[in-house]
């Protein structure tokens, strides 16, 4: 029994990374239509804009304050990269082919990989600890601070974004938009402006989750994105691609899966589990835990 | 019976170019081996990107794990001749050495290629039900899944690699399937089946409104096409005699993408042009090795914003040479 929370433990913070990722990828599905490729690729970045941040502010002992500014540095940055990824890739073919968009969203991802080898160097670096640490034991299972620190993140950003889509006039016309988008328009919302935001929000998102991984697994390298932003994709499929708490319900539990994976069978299905549950998905339910099935319209 | 003709004296010429250029033909006149290694991969990359047109170019459904079917065409082939070749060559023992090889090399690549298809349809069956990006994510899952299963069985090597297969395949053999392929593809476009192919690429509701079996049609071009892949990958492991999954990373899946972009999708002239064009800026940019693929994939970005069809579009390449028209006969007018 005690195994078995221990592994919920690990499975939950492991799975709120996923969740944090996989909500850039449902709420870049929901108002383009669009499988954002690259969205694992800013993961990445995040977590090198976070590994150099905070080798900038080194000499300070580690301290809640400045894992704090490493954080939003992080979160700033790739928001911006976001943005600009958005405004110079994604738009010009915004009307184009959905597989022309995919192409160009492979065109980015590959792009970014690519520069991030030559600017950061092909090798893993080693993300310096930011906050002090500590360990904890509840009736035998250990909680370590970085595990604490990631879920209590994530799910104040979850919240976060919660009500920033559900109360605030930017969200309401997030929401309209990703219902649909001509009509939006229409309405005079600027759908340009609406866009813009949300990937900068994804992206932000997915900075939080590169500092976060960094805590907890301090090896980063430029090709990190793509396994984790495929599981975050699988999470958001299973959550019903589109929905805000299904990209958070499907996370968490890819993350539980892959660890009591990893803890009962064999760490060799590890990457394995993750696209098999995909397949169970696709053939069982298409449109996810939470989604609606949607009637295609001529 | 012209074709049978036409078809002998491919071969012919591709067996007789094959001594030419290894020097076996004319004492004193044989190319460098570098180049003749890069022509046949260049070919390799043919079969790959002329199979992969026939599932992203001309059915619209994108894939973007060709290069996990390669593997299983790959190491399935290689499997057989490093483990049964002995017994299939001492059950063959009638036939001269050369055709017991070639009689191997053949049956290793319909096994690969027969794996390959079983893999393209199991991964497909799901995928392709429904409509939508779903195939390119499971593709690039699949890929990915493949080379971790790949490296945990001993048999074929793991991680250290799989060597000891026996060099089976050459110029001449790659070619043929080369050309092979090209024509399996241009008949299918062609044929009534291929136009339902290209019905589901245009718009797919309406494909189905006429009657298509959408589903059905996308599944069999899809593992038409992944079998080729295996073909490709069974080539490739009984030409180099070593294979190893870091030859089948998602890398090689984009590149057989960039080659088909680069020259049109749903264009068969526009592939071989495409990976021919890949292998020159490929070998031409050598010692740019690592600005390689940044250059690629800003290409790969430019070209969809500017020409999204690629150089050749749908087009084929000698739909731009005007061609000589045929004067009909014309009949002779009913006397009313």
């Amino acid at each position: 029994m005690t195994t078995f929370l221990q592994q919920l433990v690990n499975g939950l913070s492991l799975g709120s990374i996923y969740a944090l990722i996989a909500l850039g990828y449902t709420m870049v599905y929901g108002v383009l239509r669009l499988i954002n490729f690259a969205h694992g690729d800013v993961y990445m970045l995040g977590a090198y804009a976070g590994y150099y941040l905070s080798r900038k502010l080194k000499g300070d002992e580690p301290s809640l304050g400045s894992a704090l500014l490493v954080m939003l540095g992080a979160m700033l940055t790739c928001a911006l990269i976001g943005v600009v990824i958005e405004r110079f890739a994604y738009r010009p073919v915004r009307r184009a082919a959905r597989l022309t968009l995919l192409i160009t969203a492979i065109g980015v991802s590959l792009f970014i990989e690519n520069t991030a080898q030559l600017v950061f160097g092909p090798d893993p670096k080693f993300f310096p600890s930011l906050a002090p640490r500590a360990d904890f034991h509840v009736g035998g299972v250990r909680l370590t601070s970085e595990q604490l620190t990631v879920i209590a993140v994530s799910f104040l950003l979850m919240v976060l974004l919660r009500f920033f889509i559900m109360k605030t006039r930017t969200g309401k016309a997030m929401r309209a938009v990703s219902f649909n988008l001509d009509a939006a328009k229409l309405m005079g919302i600027s759908t340009d402006r609406i866009i813009a935001i949300t990937f900068a929000l994804g992206s932000a998102l997915a900075a939080a989750a590169g500092v976060l991984i960094g805590m907890q697994i301090p090896k980063i390298d430029p090709l990190m994105g793509i396994l984790y932003g495929l599981k975050a994709f699988v999470a958001a499929v299973l959550g019903g691609i589109g929905n805000v708490p299904g990209a958070v319900i499907g996370g968490l539990l890819i993350g539980t899966s892959e660890v009591m994976v990893v803890g009962y069978l064999s760490s060799t299905f590890r990457d394995a589990i993750a696209f098999g549950i995909l397949i169970l998905v696709l053939l069982l339910r298409p449109q996810g835990i939470l989604g609606r099935a949607q009637k295609e319209k001529v | 019976m012209k074709g049978f003709v036409l078809a002998i004296v491919f071969v012919a010429v591709l067996f007789l170019g094959n001594s030419l250029l290894t020097g076996g033909l004319l004492p004193g006149f044989s190319v460098s081996p570098y180049f003749l290694q890069v022509v046949s991969l260049a070919g390799i990359n043919i079969i790959l990107a002329v199979s992969l047109n026939l599932i992203n170019g001309f059915t619209g459904q994108f894939s973007i794990g060709h290069a996990g079917f390669m593997a299983i065409g790959a190491y399935v082939s290689a499997y057989v001749t490093a483990a049964f070749g002995d017994r299939i060559r001492g059950a063959l023992g009638m036939l001269p050495p050369t055709f017991q090889n070639s009689a191997l090399l053949l049956i290793a690549l319909g096994i690969g290629a027969a794996c390959a298809a079983v893999a393209g349809f199991l991964v497909g069956v799901p995928s392709l039900r429904l409509r939508g990006d779903y195939l390119a994510i499971v593709t690039l899952g699949f890929g990915e899944i493949i080379r971790v299963f790949i490296l945990n069985i001993d048999a074929v090597g793991g991680a250290r690699g799989f060597s000891g297969i026996p060099r089976l395949a050459n110029f001449a053999w790659i070619y043929l399937f080369a050309g092979a392929t090209i024509l399996v593809v241009s008949r299918i476009v062609r044929s009534s089946f291929g136009r339902t192919l290209v019905a589901i690429r245009e718009d797919e509701i309406a494909a189905e409104a006429m009657g298509v079996n959408t589903t059905r049609s996308k599944v069999i071009s899809f593992v038409v096409s992944s079998a080729m892949a295996g073909v490709a990958g069974g080539l490739f492991a009984h030409y180099l005699m070593y294979v190893h999954t870091n030859s089948f990373t998602f890398i090689k899946s984009f590149e057989i993408i960039i080659m088909i972009v680069i020259g049109g999708l749903g264009s068969i002239t526009g592939s071989v042009l495409g990976a021919v064009l890949y292998i020159v800026l490929t070998e031409g940019l050598r010692q740019f090795a690592q600005y390689r693929m940044v250059l690629f994939s800003l290409l790969l970005i430019v070209i969809m914003i500017v020409r999204p069809q690629g150089i050749l579009g749908h087009r084929e390449l000698w739909s731009f040479f005007p061609r000589r028209r045929r004067v009909e006969p014309v009949p002779p007018a009913v006397a009313g």
